[in-house]
């Protein structure tokens, strides 16, 4: 479907672990600016695979080979310097990762430190404040700043990974299952916040949990072995999806 | 920290490592030419004769390739029956409890305390107990040295060969254990079989150990430089000679105890690499 | 086929158990008996003059032994040459070998890592009697002198493969999670490793650390041939230099100053033995 207003569109986008099998197959599509985008599809279907491409993290595994074009604002990610890429684009995994030797202080302030950023103490304490505050973390951990991140719960420490991400003002957001490692209730305020989030960053996320693509994201792809087999408005596709595959996978009878 | 430089650095101080083997190979080897050259190769290596009187001088390796090996076979000998056990208690009897805990850590501070400890315990304490048996007159010499290195070699052997019986499925033995077996019986048929390969190779990995241990057999294998006509004899390994030769020796001699060390480096060399090969084969299947 | 009882089976499967259990327990008592003895012969040597003072000569020795006083002197050049040659081979053996290790866990599929990884395992092998000649032939001969340097260069040699090891070994027991984490915060590969990895390595890392320098702080045969011993506290590195290992080696030979030897043991066997607690308890701690 064509957007008004694409931030990052995939061209015939494929991934291929080895020369016999692609995990993603020709994948084509634009994410609008400022919402929420669902990647769904049963294990294996490359959902993640796509999303990591996006980051580039497929240049760690020498195997891994990405074809076609995602451009970012127009400009194709695959053929710019890796380290400018993950600058614009933040990245959320599915289990929280703080770095389990810095502070909560610092772990939000890791993107800088590891881009080499030098930033005033000013600069800093506004940062870790405003970046904390979007992610309603502040109020929390604002008397123990100076504690391990890996203290904090598990909720608590997904969305100080959040913060860490948005603390480098990505164009973009990725989020690879971020939910899946935490209770029900660390779930609800991880997607109010995005709600919320959705105004100031692009959401690309993946996930498993039907209901949370339908109560979090304006758009929805459907994934299978590989293909995007659809890709609707969310309303649209829950309430009248036009793959039978879609259908088979939105009613239950598809892993 | 620009990305290139700091791999720039890494792969400078991995180079450091083929620079220093290939460093110690060629110091040994041109140093023990002239060993080699005025012996002949094979002839050093099997010739038994030690004398450094001037001008009749003539060195062989063979008493003391001798002393090494029979010592390093006895102490194998010895550390089995008490390094299996141990592997047994700590890794399957008594897996994960407390006093295996205990174990474990007896025998991890056996295996840090120095050898030249091991070598005034061997001389104060074994030796009276050897010559109060009858064994031997003097107390020192092959034995002696051996038991001590049986000792220092325990700790080595048991903890490697306990995470080989440790890593033996449990469903394995829930199979042996279904069919009616003891624990006794499991143990032979199951983790005996299914361990073995990597037990044998902290065995290798053992010998690699003694073969070079240098200060306790210097001070207890007697120090004599002839083929020693049984265990209980004074003898040298070829550690022991360099360690008490070397500091006096030049010219010829000092060429020969480094051809004696060259010959030791490869023994140790090629028991540790098989060693550590069939650890690795072991540790996959 | 013959069929044993099931009595006789269950008694040689609880005879079996017995046999291990006593066995393992035998390995205890050479730990006992060795510390026993050290504590119990080396305890009433240590005072504050044994490791303040060097030790004495053999003819002062004779004459304290003649006049039937306690030898006088103490350890405190082997301590001091100790130190400095322990301290110089630290410090170059561990940023090396961090760096090394570093490389290996990063390179683990490459023909040349693999390589140098054999080499490492090959290096941690080799006798250090070996070690002590090589170093007397690459720094004695060269520098025309047995020095402290020649001590601490053997030391460096027996200490980088065990730095390398524990590093490699620590950096890959590290979740992947991590290193994306830090990269996809556009972090480049230099200072994810140095801000992230090897700060959540440093357990493992300073547990190696630890470990080699009980390892080599004990070792005797190449601080013969490189250090060679002194009997005055020194504190130049061009010079030889004493060790608290080479004074147990020196007493050892000596008749006349066989006394002392029980109380440097006991020195070197404590702080060995504080230094290996202490790993462990540390590598516990970090593993939990």
């Amino acid at each position: 479907m064509e957007l008004i207003n694409p931030i990052l569109e995939f061209k015939k986008v494929c991934v291929s672990y080895t020369k016999q099998t692609m995990a993603v197959k020709y994948v084509s599509a634009q994410i609008e600016q400022n919402s929420i985008t669902a990647i769904m599809g049963p294990s294996g279907c490359g959902k993640s695979t796509l999303l990591r491409a996006v980051n580039l993290m497929h240049n760690l595994y020498p195997n891994i080979h990405v074809d076609g074009e995602i451009l970012l604002n127009g400009a194709d990610i695959l053929t710019m310097e890796p380290i400018d890429v993950r600058r614009k684009v933040g990245m959320v995994f599915q289990r929280p990762t703080p770095f389990p030797t810095m502070s909560i202080y610092d772990n939000v302030l890791a993107g800088f430190t590891l881009n080499g950023i030098r930033l005033s103490k000013n600069e800093r304490e506004e940062t870790v404040e405003s970046c904390l505050r979007s992610v309603s973390l502040w109020d929390e951990v604002k008397d123990v700043l100076n504690k391990k991140g890996t203290f904090l719960s598990g909720g608590q420490q997904q969305r100080l990974c959040i913060a860490r991400a948005l603390a480098l003002k990505p164009d973009i957001l990725l989020m690879d299952e971020p939910t899946s490692a935490l209770d029900p209730i660390a779930t609800k305020h991880i997607e109010e916040l995005l709600l919320q989030l959705k105004n100031d960053v692009t959401i690309l996320i993946v996930t498993h949990n039907m209901g949370q693509a339908k109560r979090i994201s304006s758009r929805s792809m459907f994934m299978y072995l590989g293909e995007l087999i659809e890709y609707d408005d969310t309303q649209k596709m829950f309430s009248d999806p036009s793959d039978e595959r879609t259908k088979a996978y939105l009613t239950g009878k598809m892993g | 920290m620009n990305d290139k430089i700091f791999r720039t650095i890494l792969y400078l101080a991995a180079c450091l490592m083929p620079v220093v083997c290939g460093g110690i190979v060629y110091a040994l080897v041109t140093d023990a030419f002239e060993a080699f050259n005025h012996f002949g190769f094979l002839n050093f290596l099997t010739s038994s004769e030690w004398s450094y009187t001037d001008g009749t001088e003539r060195y062989g390796a063979l008493p003391f390739i001798t002393g090494t090996l029979l010592t390093t076979l006895l102490a194998l000998v010895f550390c089995i029956p008490f390094s299996l056990p141990v592997a047994l208690f700590v890794g399957e009897y008594f897996k994960g409890t407390r006093i295996a805990e205990v174990l474990s850590t007896i025998t991890s501070l056996l295996a840090g305390i120095p050898s030249i400890i091991y070598g005034l315990w061997g001389f104060y304490t074994l030796r009276p107990i050897v010559m109060s048996l009858n064994i031997s007159p003097q107390g020192s010499g092959i034995l002696t040295a051996s038991l001590v290195l049986a000792i220092m070699i325990v700790p080595y052997a048991a903890s490697l060969s306990a995470e080989f019986v440790k890593m033996v499925p449990d469903d394995l033995k829930e199979g042996a254990y279904s069919l009616g077996a003891t624990r006794a019986e499991m143990v032979r048929k199951v983790i005996f079989p299914v361990a073995g390969s990597g037990i044998f190779s902290s065995y290798i990995l053992a010998i690699g150990r003694a073969l070079g241990e240098t200060m306790t057999v210097t001070m207890l294998i007697g120090n004599t430089n002839q083929m020693p006509g049984s265990i209980t004899e004074t003898g040298n390994s070829m550690a022991s000679i360099i360690a008490n030769q070397f500091g006096e020796a030049d010219g010829l001699r000092l060429s020969s105890l480094i051809a004696i060390g060259l010959v030791l480096f490869l023994i140790t060399a090629i028991i540790n690499l098989i060693g550590k090969y069939l650890i690795k084969r072991a540790r996959i299947v | 086929m013959q069929k044993k009882k099931l009595s006789q089976r269950l008694f040689i499967d609880r005879l079996v158990k017995g046999v291990v259990c006593v066995l393992a327990a035998l390995t205890a008592v050479p730990l006992i008996a060795i510390i026993g003895e050290v504590l119990w012969k080396g305890y009433d040597q240590l005072s504050w003059s044994f490791f303040t003072e060097p030790t004495p000569t053999a003819y002062k020795a004779m004459m304290a032994t003649a006049a039937g006083e306690p030898i006088p002197g103490g350890i405190a050049n082997g301590i001091v040459g100790t130190v400095i040659m322990l301290g110089m081979a630290v410090v170059i053996a561990v940023p090396i070998g961090i760096l090394c290790g570093v490389y290996l866990a990063e390179h683990s599929k490459s023909r040349f890592a693999k390589t140098v990884s054999y080499l490492t395992d090959l290096l941690q092998g080799t006798p250090s009697v070996i070690i002590g000649i090589i170093t007397y032939i690459w720094v004695v001969v060269p520098m025309k002198g047995y020095s402290a340097i020649a001590g601490s260069v053997a030391l460096f040699i027996m200490m980088l493969p065990l730095i390398v090891r524990s590093t490699e070994e620590t950096m890959k027991i590290l979740p992947a999670s991590l290193k994306e984490a830090g990269l996809a915060l556009g972090g480049n590969n230099a200072r994810v490793i140095l801000k992230v990895q090897l700060p959540a390595a440093f357990g493992g890392i300073f547990t190696g650390v630890l470990l080699a320098v009980s390892r080599v702080i004990g070792e005797t045969a190449p601080l013969m041939f490189t250090a060679l011993g002194c009997s005055m506290i020194r504190f130049s590195i061009d010079k030889p230099i004493s060790a608290v290992p080479l004074l147990i080696w020196e007493f050892f030979n000596d008749p006349n100053l066989q006394s002392l030897i029980w109380g440097a043991s006991l020195f070197l066997l404590l702080f060995v033995l504080f230094l290996n607690l202490t790993a462990k308890k540390i590598a516990n701690k970090w593993n939990s």
